[in-house]
């Protein structure tokens, strides 16, 4: 999933101080997932706001609305009957979400009120870690399921380095060493002659080094 | 103008805070009237939301009291609930609000005494604070 972790209120209340009826949108998919922009954290910012701007005697109209999806026209049409009268909009989608809307509806400015991470995963209750970073040329079929890219602080191809201890990485104690976890599942599978090939250097076009990527499905693009 | 009189809206486990509030009840101990209470099937059950909208409705102070620690009648829920006091009272803080209008404590169905006690230590420690900055706002004669 895409994660997201809600922006400081105080950044959120700066956006909208200058208007007096917002249109306060969450998405019932990865941030609901994780906690950042659903249903329910959409009526706890609403609360917020409301009640920071009523100690100052500003009463902002907020419209709470959640999407099934914030990154698909379809979804974000719904919003078309409810913009009318709002002067500005507060996404709590992941940045794509935030631009769907943006370009929805061009004449009502559209601000974040989180903040996207990355494409990760849930550890466990509460926690989520990077998992992806989407370089459009998957490697984990040779890496035993353990993205070097994603995972590895340096995104080396042929690890570990110098820099791996006890499994850990250096940069912390917190951090596994990717490397070290690909050797240990490549072991428990009993490919470690997969280890001894080297990877070659990786073509970084299929990644954000091409610019902007766009999938297109023939047999579904209309 | 009328002597300051705090609202504080007590959210009680049904396990125990609700039950000690109960016996001090039967124990014929005073406690203020201030303290309306909320009964819930677990402390864990309250969420941020429902104390974000007790302080937009111009509460002056809550305060969730679950089981004492190890003694969740649903294992963990008091924990949880700690927790989240935890989460909305930086919530409370990035918006202005004293977090000192929140707090979680723990009571087991036998402590009359302690319900009573701080049902009143807290009613001070609010009546100190001074009305929820919200409601002060929105009626500035009050």
């Amino acid at each position: 999933m895409i994660t997201a972790e809600r922006k400081p209120l105080e950044e959120i209340i700066n956006c909208v101080k200058p208007f007096e009826r917002i249109l306060l949108v969450g998405c019932n998919e990865c941030v609901t997932v994780c906690a950042a922009g659903g249903r329910k954290e959409v009526g706890i910012v609403s609360s917020a706001l409301q009640m920071a701007f009523l100690k100052q005697g500003k009463n902002l109209q907020i419209k709470e609305h959640t999407l099934e999806r914030q990154c698909d026209p379809e979804y974000v049409e719904e919003l078309s009957t409810m913009i009318t009268g709002v002067d500005a909009v507060v996404s709590m989608a992941c940045g794509c979400g935030v631009q769907e809307v943006a370009r929805r509806f061009k004449t009502v400015p559209v601000f974040p009120a989180v903040n996207t991470k990355f494409m990760g995963a849930s550890e466990r209750q509460g926690i989520w870690a990077e998992r992806c970073q989407g370089c459009g040329d998957c490697l984990l079929g040779v890496t035993g399921g353990i993205c070097p890219i994603a995972r590895c602080s340096k995104q080396l191809l042929n690890g570990p380095c110098g820099g791996s201890g006890s499994g850990k990485c250096e940069i912390s104690p917190d951090v596994d060493c990717a490397w070290h976890l690909i050797w240990e599942r490549l072991k428990a599978l009993g490919l470690q002659d997969r280890y001894e090939q080297i990877i070659p250097a990786k073509d970084w076009r299929t990644g954000r080094g091409g610019g902007p990527r766009k999938i297109i499905r023939e047999d579904l693009a209309e | 103008m009328q002597p300051f009189e705090p609202v504080i809206v007590a959210f009680c486990c049904h396990y125990c805070a609700y039950t000690a509030a109960d016996m001090a009840g039967s124990q014929r101990l005073c406690y203020p009237p201030n303290v309306k209470i909320v009964r819930v099937p677990c402390s864990g059950k309250v969420d941020a939301i429902h104390i974000m909208t007790a302080f937009q409705k111009g509460v002056d102070g809550v305060y969730v009291a679950g089981c004492l620690d190890g003694d969740c009648h649903f294992k963990n829920g008091n924990i949880r609930a700690s927790k989240r006091v935890v989460y909305v009272r930086r919530l409370l803080e990035e918006i202005g609000i004293e977090p000192e209008r929140l707090e979680m404590v723990k009571i087991s169905a036998g402590m009359g005494e302690r319900f009573a006690r701080i049902a009143g230590q807290f009613t001070e420690k609010i009546r100190k604070l001074g009305p929820n900055p919200v409601k002060r706002a929105e009626s500035p004669a009050a």
